[in-house]
């Protein structure tokens, strides 16, 4: 109840609420990738031979391959010789405990109001924070080393846990996928990693939260989450990043694996800076999700809310490979001024009596062009797949663009696929409505628009949904004149 | 309370109120009676700010202040309630959450704080079993998939919740079967006070009989072209609204 006040009162602020940028050491390679760019990292980051023979494999793959132009998004050649691939917080020394971390740290995630106290002790979450794209503390290690989990970061868990990176690294995202997964594949620098043991549920909610912190660098997260049979993990992903006035490559790979019986649920919230209300700067989000249901009766569910960004071209998919396995996507993507975005899913559907629901709503406000593309495939295999898909637009003013793409490939007759889709504007008569009421234009819209978006909020994570309903709000102000 | 003097209003051009005067005072039920296309829903339209309405002269007055010059919201903090005739559908928005982000608009107006979650909820079972609301309507969308008498009986909800100075009833018993025109109207009925005053807007004598109004006005083509009391309505009920054209038509030919 509160936070439904605070979200009306935030709308009348205007800027960029995360736009600061934090002054602490960095220790940064030179701009710029070649074969030694990919070297150097691995040097700095103490890797294993395996590991750098996999990453030059992938840069020389990416060497061969061309940036697709396919989504419907527009923007300045990307210079991959002008940007910094590797950026870490120069450690002091082994860190302990939070006491210990750079104050300024502390005070960027103080504003940033995830306060890692704070959310140890209120919410029993346990946070992963990647910043410039080293973890920099990890908590809650402990208890869920108690229970067999492993959660941290890449790099450690290359160290540590080399045969299960190993064995499932690139196993859902191929090297070769894309463009931006091979070069990710070459130059990732750090992320997270999330192992659960056979039969166990993880006791708390897992948090990671990225920020892109060095001007320049672009940040190449790689997340790998493995789930054994009978086992169930929620991982909550959440991005802000500082303002900044050139644009910045954010290219990232997330793999999920499910075995049999196993559930992961995996929800984002994502406010990179989207640039200023005349489309310069922000940041170009180019990120490749995607899980595997490999064993029977496993579940992934993908939850998004997409505020952020310049530029979005991201589809977190699930190939349903086990029998009677189920894949889910919601996603809220919202765009205003001169953002694009072109966002969806693919249920690939394998297995016999696989099920899939996509539920997306996309919001346009501004001049901003917002697209859903989505693909729904039954084998010939996937006998009795079904599918229901739901893909609304809402349109704020009549400069913007909502542009839906679906396609669809069945190759049995058993299959069942539905798709539904609407397009609305907000009308008149509702503001008009709730102006009667007394609700100004601002919270009009912010009501409306919670409203249209309920559907996907109701999915996440309560603390997720109440920060990811403030986005909403503050993203939009401003959008009616 | 509101005194409207002269009123000329017009949508796209055409001139719809042509020189409405009217006088009301707190505690007062007038009900402005009319045929289709006379002006009745534009009077109240332009009453509450509706922005596709110019108004061309003309003044109103609502407790003291000039309301032509208030936005919407404002009219509305200000305690000026519409009734709509067409409640509209906001997906996804529960009544509850809607009529609390109201309130708690109007209170910040005023300088108040918002009602914290405990009283809200007080406040809105008190009112519930005052308009015979039922509270599984209140969770829903607001006016999503309500019938006709569903979609009314929230709009009464609303006001006993906002407790406006002034409530304009658009045709509020349009579509009305009998049993949710008395339940609506009894709604109405306990709301009623001396600090309070309704306009009732209708087309037929039927939601009169319950609400009693004490004073009525037809409205003719822009015009108030007739006031009585009560038994006009129950005239025009039985001869129609042709008497009184009748009638015009002889005053313009004299």
């Amino acid at each position: 109840m509160k936070e439904e006040r605070d979200v009306l009162e935030k709308t009348v602020a205007s800027d960029y609420k995360y736009g600061f940028v934090t002054e602490i050491d960095t220790d940064v390679v030179a701009k710029g990738l070649s074969e030694e760019t990919i070297r150097h990292i691995s040097t700095k980051k103490n890797e294993p031979e395996w590991m750098l023979d996999w990453r030059l494999k992938a840069y020389n793959h990416w060497l061969k391959m061309e940036e697709p132009k396919w989504p419907n998004v527009h923007y300045p050649t990307i210079n991959y010789q002008d940007i910094i691939y590797y950026a870490a917080p120069k450690k002091k020394q082994t860190i302990n405990g939070l006491d210990e971390v750079d104050p300024e740290l502390l005070k960027t995630f103080e504003k940033l109001g995830i306060s890692i106290n704070e959310q140890k002790r209120l919410t029993g979450v346990a946070v992963d924070v990647v910043m410039d794209s080293v973890s920099v503390a990890t908590s809650f290690k402990k208890q869920l080393a108690e229970v067999g989990i492993i959660f941290c970061s890449m790099s450690e868990a290359i160290q540590n846990h080399p045969e299960l990176v190993k064995k499932h690294l690139g196993s859902v995202v191929p090297m070769t996928d894309n463009y931006f997964a091979a070069l990710n594949s070459a130059v990732f620098t750090d992320g997270s990693f999330c192992y659960i043991p056979k039969g166990v549920r993880c006791p708390m909610e897992l948090s990671t939260y990225f920020r892109i912190n060095t001007e320049n660098s672009g940040q190449f997260e790689r997340t790998l989450i493995v789930a054994e049979d009978e086992s169930y993990v929620s991982y909550l992903e959440g991005c802000t990043a500082p303002r900044r006035d050139e644009n910045q490559l954010h290219a990232a790979v997330v793999e999920l694996v499910a075995m049999r019986k196993a559930e992961i649920k995996y929800s984002t919230v994502q406010n990179w800076y989207p640039g200023d209300d005349q489309g310069r700067g922000g940041i170009y989000n180019f990120v490749t999700k995607r899980g595997i249901c490999s064993g029977e009766y496993s579940k992934i569910s993908w939850s998004q809310v997409e505020t952020g960004s310049a530029i979005t071209w991201k589809y977190p998919s699930v190939i349903l490979k086990g029998d009677n396995s189920i894949g889910e996507f919601y996603s809220v993507a919202l765009t205003n001024h001169f953002q694009q975005a072109d966002t969806g899913t693919k249920m690939i559907h394998i297995g016999k009596n696989t099920r899939s629901r996509i539920v997306s709503k996309g919001i346009s406000a501004g001049k901003s062009q917002n697209s859903y593309r989505g693909l729904v495939r039954a084998g010939k295999n996937a006998l009795n797949a079904r599918n229901y898909s739901q893909c609304d637009s809402l349109l704020l003013g009549d400069k913007c663009g909502a542009h839906t793409f679906p396609y669809i490939e069945s190759k049995n007759n058993t299959a069942v696929i539905e798709h539904e889709a609407t397009t609305s504007k907000i009308g008149e008569d509702q503001l008009f409505y709730c102006r009667q009421r007394g609700i100004d234009t601002e919270a009009a819209v912010a009501l409306i628009v919670t409203g249209f978006a309920k559907e996907v909020m109701n999915q996440l994570p309560m603390e997720f949904a109440v920060e990811a309903q403030k986005l909403l709000a503050i993203s939009l102000e401003g959008s009616v004149g | 309370m509101l005194s409207i003097k002269n009123l000329h209003a017009s949508v796209e051009g055409k001139e719809i109120l042509k020189g409405i005067n009217l006088e009301v005072k707190a505690g007062e039920v007038h009900a402005i009676m009319g045929p289709n296309g006379s002006g009745k829903s534009t009077l109240a339209s332009v009453l509450a700010g509706r922005e596709e309405y110019e108004v061309t002269d003309g003044s109103v007055k609502f407790l003291g202040k000039d309301i032509l010059e208030l936005s919407p919201e404002d009219r509305a903090r200000e305690g000026l309630f519409l009734a709509f005739q067409y409640p509209v559908e906001i997906p996804g928005v529960s009544t509850v959450n809607f009529i609390k982000t109201a309130l708690n608009e109007k209170r910040k107006y005023h300088g108040e704080e918002p009602l914290d979650a405990v009283s809200f909820m007080k406040l809105m079972k008190e009112k519930m079993n005052l308009v015979e609301i039922d509270k599984s309507l209140l969770t829903r969308s607001i006016n999503e998939g309500f019938s006709g008498g569903e979609k009314k009986k929230n709009e009464i909800f609303q006001m006993a919740m906002l407790e406006p100075k002034l409530t304009i009833l658009d045709e509020t018993d349009s579509g009305l079967d009998i049993d949710a025109l008395r339940i609506v109207a009894s709604g109405v009925n306990k709301l009623r006070d001396e600090n309070r005053a309704i306009i009732v807007i209708t087309h037929y004598q039927r939601l009169l009989d319950y609400l009693q109004p004490d004073f009525v006005h037809v409205l003719l083509n822009g015009k108030i072209v007739k006031n009585g009391t009560k038994e006009l309505a129950l005239e025009l009920e039985e001869k129609g609204y042709d008497f009184i054209k009748e009638e015009q038509n002889v005053t313009s030919a004299i």
